[in-house]
């Protein structure tokens, strides 16, 4: 096909507000799947991801309309895959910017519009939902051309649900997208904007080709990676796989490579063909690292060997997941599991817990640190009870966070993020009653309940997005947490210095109310270095003996005394003393009172 | 087994009212059957005889409310059993009268175990007892004058409502009746029983407040010159009663994993590693022994390591040291290192090794959590 009858595009939403939907009714409308094949929102394919309403994994379909290839490539829809979003719209020459009409603009809808915006994508704004009753849709159109500087009257306005609309956007994206516009001669470039794992291929990659062509079992190479392999197939989804003898300048689609490893082809490398390599790779490269950290562990240690091979399964699919072993005196023999955010963490572990049925314990997460030591050495800290004691100095990582809010609820986010050691950086309207608030914030104040705590200070109205913005300098400390004299690994946490108090006293009295009193008193104590800064003790015990025990019940209280040793093993040792797991889950909750 | 069981239970399990709290196997009323059901325990004796010894040592006669059955056929019962050295009868304080402590005396009864549980009319009335205070200082003149010497009193601590000043007149009280042995309970819930249900939330709630009345029973009762010899058991010392033990011999057999055989209805039998449980069902149980056959019961094989584990269960409630090379196989030596280390056992040296282990005084207070932990 013609470069210039090729139109590639991505759907820009919020959550909820429609995309797949129509997704489902361009797929429907452009022949590529009867009505009666169907299935309510095809291209999130796995089985979460159809749970939450979220899409996970970006994919690309090839339709035709009025004589066009239109290329639908899916974005991830979360704040954690800002990376990946920027890939697939890389691979885009437009998008549509969908809006639902009852709701209007939100955080993360802004954020990937600004992304599309720098990447110098066409922008369609779309209204859905007109049909809804509680739709404004002049209202809805009035605040996206404001935010584009466009006219309402270029401002879509359909409903996904009923069909209305829909024709006039697959003009729309014929009409106002520009065709593709690489070189067709020049050395073959194609842009990796996601990847997936097939059990019997290995890894499909998703690709936009830029420059030149590719051809079924040509040599090729990933530039960033060096990575090297074979184009084992060429084909386009229509949705389902189809393959092609080549792939050329403007079209997408996907090459089965044959790697066994998705974590040597990653998003945003550059293919080039090895018998007539280009010179330069394609702008804009990332090794994305994880930020946010968590130790994970089988409840039941026997369970270790079954939740490592569940890790290397999911990273199959996941480039982004990073796990290392780690062994915790508590908590026994788990991972240290690195995550892109706090929702790629959750999906990991719903993902582990959901198709591996693995019972876990989950740490409370923490973001990576870079420490300096007195010898001037640097090193990243991904584990709170490995921060060096002797450090010259702490740096955290930093995000620039976007919070939309109607105006009333200003003052209470300010509240927030002034507890959460936020700078604010700017405030803008973007209608009479709502307001963007961008703030810069430490991303360990976000891990813990930040969105959470401000979905509940704004009854719900708050969207949230952020980005990644460097490290910087912390007045951190490191806390740790002692049982009987024994610090407990699992528990250490770093937090500023001002905050070190009360989060150590609660930890502490916490974990007085979950550990059942022992033989002897336990002191339990929240320590900075050598310097106890809380501490509660759990008093002995002053009975726990059967009164009475006569010839006639001699197997009941065996039985009892079966049982409560039975008890005893599911206890872990700290320090002699018999902690239940559910008091660290209770305390580790305490830590992650955050998610949905 | 060719020497012969010296321990013998027999069951009686009828009372005049089930109290609340009981989860023993009882029957209220049917005085008719009494006589049958006598009938069927003489049967039963005669079809395990060859089993007992040719002396039993102790005998228990409990219940239910022993004393409450017919005195004719209790008289009939006694006249049955073989002699034995000590013979207990548990007895409800209003059912003795001077006929029956006669009767008793006459039928080779040695020990009357007296279920006072308290003095408080108060209590009393939350335990849904029928005897009053004075029944229960009755009953034990009345014994005295018949000549008994070994009395014991059995008490109920923990009673919903049961302040320490409660507790304490309880035990001045049972102390001024001079009794040679005292049993001391904790009134527990146990599960599906009436009081349970009734008295659960409030007992769960007092728990905590109540901790501290096990050890005020053991220091006012040490200090009245009680030898605390078991968890919840405690006698005279011997200077008291011209050098006499008085411990309960027949339950002494139970805690030192002693052989023992059981007659009756639900009554446990423990023979050669292998314990029995006649089931319940009192019209079952008489009929079937009329027709001449025994009564069907529960089997349950105890393996080495289960009869290790209950010696050590049961050895552990005594101020007696359990010898460790009869708990090798279960015991955590570790933990008894440690434990000891905590001073909650004392490990009696032997040659090279400790030999023997028994609870310190704290160690009792907490005998199940130390016991769970000494198992391997």
């Amino acid at each position: 096909m013609e470069p210039d009858r090729i139109r590639n595009f991505a759907i820009i939403a919020h959550i909820d507000h429609g995309k797949s939907t129509l997704a489902d009714r361009v797929l429907e409308l452009t022949g590529a799947v009867s009505a009666r094949d169907m299935r309510e929102q095809l291209l999130d394919s796995m089985e979460l991801e159809r749970e939450r309403g979220i899409t996970i994994k970006a994919q690309a379909v090839r339709v035709r309309w009025r004589g066009h290839h239109l290329n639908l490539i899916d974005t991830p829809g979360h704040v954690d895959f800002t990376y990946e979003v920027s890939r697939s719209l890389q691979a885009c020459e437009g998008a549509l910017l969908l809006v639902d009409a009852a709701q209007g603009i939100e955080a993360q809808t802004l954020a990937n519009a600004y992304l599309a915006l720098e990447g110098e994508l066409e922008i369609v704004p779309v209204v859905n939902k007109i049909d809804l009753p509680q739709a404004d849709p002049v209202g809805t159109a009035r605040e996206l051309a404001q935010l584009l500087g466009e006219t309402p009257d270029r401002v879509l306005r359909i409903s996904a649900k009923t069909g209305q609309g829909v024709e006039d956007v697959l003009d729309a994206i014929v009409e106002r997208i520009p065709a593709p516009s690489g070189d067709p001669a020049a050395p073959a470039r194609a842009l990796v904007f996601d990847s997936s794992y097939d059990q019997y291929r290995g890894v499909v990659a998703f690709v936009r080709v830029v420059d030149g062509s590719f051809e079924t079992r040509e040599p090729l190479r990933a530039m960033a990676q060096r990575t090297e392999f074979e184009a084992e197939e060429l084909g386009v989804m229509s949705p389902a796989r189809e393959p092609v003898g080549s792939l050329s300048a403007g079209e997408v689609g996907y090459v089965i490579t044959g790697l066994k490893d998705v974590s040597r082809l990653r998003v945003g490398d550059t293919l080039t063909s090895r018998r007539r390599p280009a010179a330069t790779p394609l702008p804009g490269y990332q090794d994305v690292k994880p930020m946010v950290f968590a130790g994970i562990f089988p409840t039941d240690s026997d369970e270790y060997p079954a939740l490592r091979d569940a890790l290397e399964r999911l990273k199959l699919n996941d480039a982004s997941l990073a796990y290392e072993p780690e062994t915790s005196q508590a908590l026994g023999f788990g991972f240290r599991c690195g995550f892109l955010g706090l929702l790629h963490m959750e999906i990991v572990r719903e993902r582990l817990e959901r198709e591996f049925d693995l019972d876990l314990l989950i740490t409370a997460p923490n973001v990576a640190y870079r420490a300096t030591t007195r010898s001037g050495e640097v090193v990243e800290v991904h584990n709170p009870a490995e921060m060096p004691r002797e450090v010259e100095l702490v740096e955290e990582p930093y995000v620039k966070a976007s919070i939309i809010v109607p105006k009333d609820y200003v003052g209470s986010v300010m509240e927030l993020t002034n507890e959460r050691r936020g700078a604010f950086d700017h405030l803008e309207y973007l209608s009479e009653d709502r307001v963007l608030l961008s703030y810069e914030l430490p991303l360990g104040e976000i891990v813990l309940d930040f969105y959470d705590q401000l979905k509940s200070r704004t009854r719900g109205y708050a969207s949230f997005d952020y980005d990644l913005a460097g490290f910087k300098q912390g007045e951190l400390t490191r806390v740790d947490i002692l049982v009987g004299g024994e610090q407990v690994d699992a528990l250490s946490l770093i937090v500023h210095r001002d905050a070190a108090y009360d989060r150590g006293r609660q930890l502490v009295e916490r974990l007085r109310q979950e550990i059942p009193r022992q033989m002897f008193d336990v002191a339990v104590q929240a320590a900075i270095g050598s310097r106890v800064i809380a501490r509660e003790t759990i008093k002995a015990k002053r009975k726990d003996v059967l009164a009475k025990c006569y010839g006639g019940d001699i197997t009941r209280k065996r039985k009892l005394l079966e049982r409560q040793k039975k008890g005893k093993k599911r206890m872990k040792q700290v320090g002699g003393v018999e902690v239940p797991q559910e008091a660290f889950l209770a305390v580790l909750n305490l830590d992650s009172e955050r998610k949905r | 087994m060719t020497t012969g069981v010296l321990h013998l239970y027999v069951h009686l399990p009828f009372c005049a009212h089930r109290c609340g709290y009981c989860d023993f196997v009882t029957v209220v009323g049917r005085q008719a059957e009494h006589g049958a059901y006598v009938d069927a325990l003489l049967a039963e004796l005669a079809l395990e005889r060859d089993v007992l010894a040719e002396r039993v040592e102790t005998m228990f006669l409990g219940g239910g409310t022993p004393t409450y059955t017919a005195p004719t056929e209790l008289a009939r019962l006694l006249d049955g059993l073989p002699a034995a050295e000590e013979l207990t009868v548990e007895a409800n304080p209003e059912t003795v009268t001077p006929a029956l402590a006669r009767l008793l005396r006459m039928g080779g009864v040695t020990r009357v175990s007296l279920g006072a549980q308290s003095f408080q009319p108060r209590q009393l009335s939350v335990l849904e007892r029928r005897a009053s205070p004075d029944d229960v200082r009755g009953a034990v003149h009345t014994l005295r004058d018949a000549g008994f010497d070994n009395i014991s009193l059995d008490l109920l601590y923990g009673i919903p409502g049961q302040s320490p000043a409660d507790l304490d007149a309880d035990l001045a009280e049972a102390l001024a009746l001079e009794p040679e042995h005292l049993s001391c309970y904790e009134l527990e819930a146990k599960p599906g029983t009436r009081f349970t249900h009734a008295q659960g939330a409030e007992l769960a709630r007092q728990a905590e407040a109540m901790e501290g009345y096990f050890e005020l029973v053991v220091d006012t009762l040490t200090a009245a010159g009680y030898r605390w010899y078991e968890t919840a058991n405690f006698c005279l010392e011997p200077a008291r009663r011209q050098g006499r033990d008085l411990r309960a011999r027949h339950n002494l057999a139970y805690w030192r994993g002693r052989d023992y055989l059981g007659i009756g209805v639900g009554a446990v039998s423990t023979i050669a590693g292998i314990r029995c449980r006649n089931l319940p069902g009192l019209a079952r149980y008489v009929g079937v022994l009329r027709a001449g056959e025994r009564p069907r019961r529960e089997v349950e094989p105890l393996t080495h390591e289960t009869q290790e584990l209950e010696r050590l269960l049961l050895g552990l409630r005594l101020d007696e040291a359990v010898a460790l090379a009869t708990v090798e196989g279960v015991l955590d030596r570790e933990a008894a290192a440690r434990l000891a280390s905590r001073g909650l056992v004392d490990l009696e040296a032997g040659v090279g090794s400790a030999s023997a282990i028994r609870l310190t005084r704290r160690g009792r207070f907490l005998g199940s959590a130390v016991t769970a932990d000494l198992v391997a």
